[in-house]
């Protein structure tokens, strides 16, 4: 099962032609990914590693029956391209690029609840490494190698400690259902909440590693829902314990402004929702393990 | 991005936004003469400093005559200002702004912030205007008014009126403060602000409503179509560590502690800061040298790292996904032999090409420490000082 993402998902890349989209594509494609075709306005009717490029999402769904993208639109066009992707009928949206603005990305929101819930596109990111299922789709820009397959979720705003975590599990040979990358910006697609819904339903995940950090309420939300909703162990981390206030740690959404922004705060938190939580970022394979027993492999 | 006090009235007085006058000194001379073209009998003079709790801190004075104009410039000019957002080295104050003192009837607070849980603008009101808004909250919570903001029509009349009857503005006021608020958010939404403060918010008795103190902070990624606001950007405000990695595409804050961190990713480099802290050390910065760390960044990375006096030892840590280990480390040994550091180089790599890069360093005959594990890395940084004591 996994979440999300799977063998068969046709996916469609917005700014296919573009340098770092072809590296990545090829990457994605290389790793199984099911890449259908890909978008660059202008450049429709040609093609490019050896798939088709449309010049407008409309016109690649209705060819090619895409059903997720993923975005490597430079910042200043990509909330234009998500809201394209929304209204191109795309059900899952993957976006890469970081450095949108913060009053876009609000207009973004705004305009993907025009869509009724149960039809309404999934947007993961920006400002995030994507999505893997190991061993059959990414849908990112992740080193596939570094993951196992296996029955460990995990949900990271950073992409590079969501590689650790999972390169640290596969060493202890622990593998991963599927790994997903929220993003580090202030707004953002998906929330914790929203992957931790998902891992709960899915048969194949059987503990949830959840990686966040300083900024934003996402991770208090989420605390509150393992309480409610989580049968699964939950185990969580969170980056920025000796992040000074009121400074931005590299990702636009990684500061803390108010109360329960911190990363004290957060863990508190999480510790009184059940969460167990990763002492030290050296530690996410034998925490996973200890918290799950036997059932984490 | 944040700018100065009399810049965001300049912008907010663009925007249509009821503001003193006011005129901008650089020296004793040019602030005594701002108050003559201004004219009246009694000045405010304000440090133009990146922070607020300037009032608090010394750095607002009310003058009488050009004489005390004159003494108060010269007392705040080229010297720093320590208030309580400012941290212990305060900033420079190269830049006065003299404005007509008012008799003040009454004061509001006015704020427009961008509100993560919501995912919309949020107008923040408060009749208890001239207080810290941070103090507000957590004292009297109950004193702080929140109007949402729909994005996708903006803020209305009725929601502006609403609030200026909530916070206390007489029927007579309430037209004015209402005009305001709307064009503070138009000014907000049109210039990408993820922060505005009008703070006090004022009933005078000879300008009707003002706003006496005004302050904005934009959002950076937005500055692509903001070029004007770029120009406002104040060099002498910022750290000049920060500044000079920022011109380098590397994110880099300044911190306390004496061990050098350049890492891959902001989370990794977040986590990275945590364990030292964890193993007994004080991390001395964060950067991420971003994904694709090529020799060259590596390079600019140590030169930036070791301009900081206070490090003792430097911590490498790198997960190379997309990277290669093997080219990190080419980066590592070229800086190691170009800037000869004369400190314990402490280096962490795993991930692709993880035995190659290792192998290239311990081959190298540099005196540089590698793993492969975060742990013993950290570890190996923090002992690499407790034992020069």
């Amino acid at each position: 099962m996994a979440i999300l993402i799977n063998r068969d998902t046709p996916i469609l890349v917005q700014g296919f032609t573009g340098k770092i989209a072809t590296f990545h594509s090829t990457e994605m494609i290389d790793y199984g990914s099911n890449i259908v075709g890909g978008v660059t306005p202008g450049k429709g009717g040609t093609r490019h590693l050896e798939r088709p490029v449309f010049n407008s999402v409309h016109d690649a769904v209705s060819e090619t029956g895409a059903e997720a993208s993923i975005i490597f639109v430079p910042p200043a066009f990509a909330a234009d391209s998500i809201m394209e992707a929304v209204d191109g009928g795309i059900q899952l949206c993957v976006a890469i690029t970081d450095g949108i603005p913060a009053q876009d990305m609000l207009r973004v929101k705004r305009y993907m609840r025009r869509v009724k819930k149960e039809r309404r596109m999934l947007l993961i990111g920006p400002n995030c490494a994507g999505v893997i299922s190991p061993g059959k789709s990414m849908l990112g820009i992740m080193p596939g190698h570094i993951y196992k397959a296996g029955s460990i979720g995990i949900v990271s705003r950073s992409g590079t400690l969501g590689y650790e975590a999972a390169y640290q599990l596969k060493q202890v040979g622990a593998g991963v259902s599927t790994s997903v990358g929220i993003g580090g910006d202030p707004i953002n697609g998906s929330s914790f909440r929203d992957h931790l819904e998902r891992f709960e339903q899915d048969n194949e995940t059987r503990v949830v590693l959840m990686i966040g950090e300083i900024g934003g309420p996402q991770e208090i939300e989420a605390a509150k829902f393992c309480r409610e909703n989580m049968s699964k162990p939950v185990i969580g981390y969170i980056a920025g314990l000796t992040a000074p206030k009121g400074r931005r740690m590299g990702h636009a959404g990684a500061i803390v402004n108010t109360a329960g922004e911190s990363a004290r705060e957060k863990v508190e938190m999480l510790k009184e929702n059940n969460v167990t939580i990763v002492p030290s970022p050296a530690q996410f394979a034998e925490t996973v393990l200890s918290a799950a027993g036997s059932l984490a492999t | 991005m944040e700018i100065h006090e009399y810049q965001a009235k300049q912008l907010l007085g663009e925007f249509g936004v009821n503001i003193p006058p006011g005129g901008l000194a650089y020296s004793p001379e040019q602030a005594v003469y701002r108050a003559s073209e201004l004219g009246g009998s009694r000045w405010v003079v304000k440090a133009q400093i990146y922070s607020g709790g300037r009032g608090k801190a010394g750095g607002i004075k009310v003058c009488g005559d050009s004489h005390e104009i004159w003494d108060a410039s010269e007392s705040l000019l080229g010297r720093r200002l320590v208030t309580v957002q400012t941290g212990p080295a305060g900033k420079p104050i190269y830049r006065l702004y003299v404005e007509p003192a008012f008799n003040i009837l009454s004061e509001k607070y006015f704020g427009l912030v961008l509100d993560r849980s919501r995912e919309c603008i949020v107008a923040v009101g408060s009749a208890e205007g001239g207080m810290d808004i941070e103090e507000l909250a957590e004292s009297r919570p109950d004193a702080i008014i929140r109007t949402e903001i729909e994005p996708a029509v903006g803020m209305q009349m009725f929601q502006a009126k609403r609030l200026a009857y909530q916070i206390g503005f007489d029927a007579q006021d309430t037209g004015q403060a209402a005009n305001i608020f709307l064009r503070a958010y138009r000014a907000f939404r049109d210039l990408d602000a993820t922060m505005l403060e009008i703070n006090p918010l004022a009933v005078t008795a000879e300008g009707g409503v003002l706003a006496l103190d005004a302050k904005m902070t934009f959002d950076d990624n937005a500055l692509f179509r903001h070029s004007m606001i770029s120009e406002f950007r104040d060099k002498s405000q910022e750290d000049p560590n920060e500044m000079e990695a920022a011109d380098r595409g590397l994110s880099y804050v300044g911190l306390e502690g004496n061990i050098g961190c350049i890492v891959n990713g902001a989370g990794l480099a977040m986590a990275t800061m945590d364990i030292i802290k964890l193993r007994g050390g004080e991390p001395a910065n964060f950067m991420d040298i971003g994904g694709g760390a090529s020799p060259s960044r590596v390079a600019k990375a140590f030169r930036l790292v070791l301009s900081d006096p206070k490090v003792k030892a430097i911590l490498v840590n790198i997960f190379a996904g997309i990277n290669r280990c093997d080219w990190v480390a080419e980066g590592v040994i070229e800086a190691v032999r170009r800037f000869e550091p004369g400190i314990p180089v402490v280096v962490r790599l795993s991930g692709t090409n993880m035995d190659e890069g290792l192998r290239m360093i311990r081959e190298s005959g540099l005196q540089i420490q590698s793993t492969d594990t975060l742990d013993g890395a950290v570890k190996a940084a923090v002992e690499s000082i407790s034992e020069k004591g």
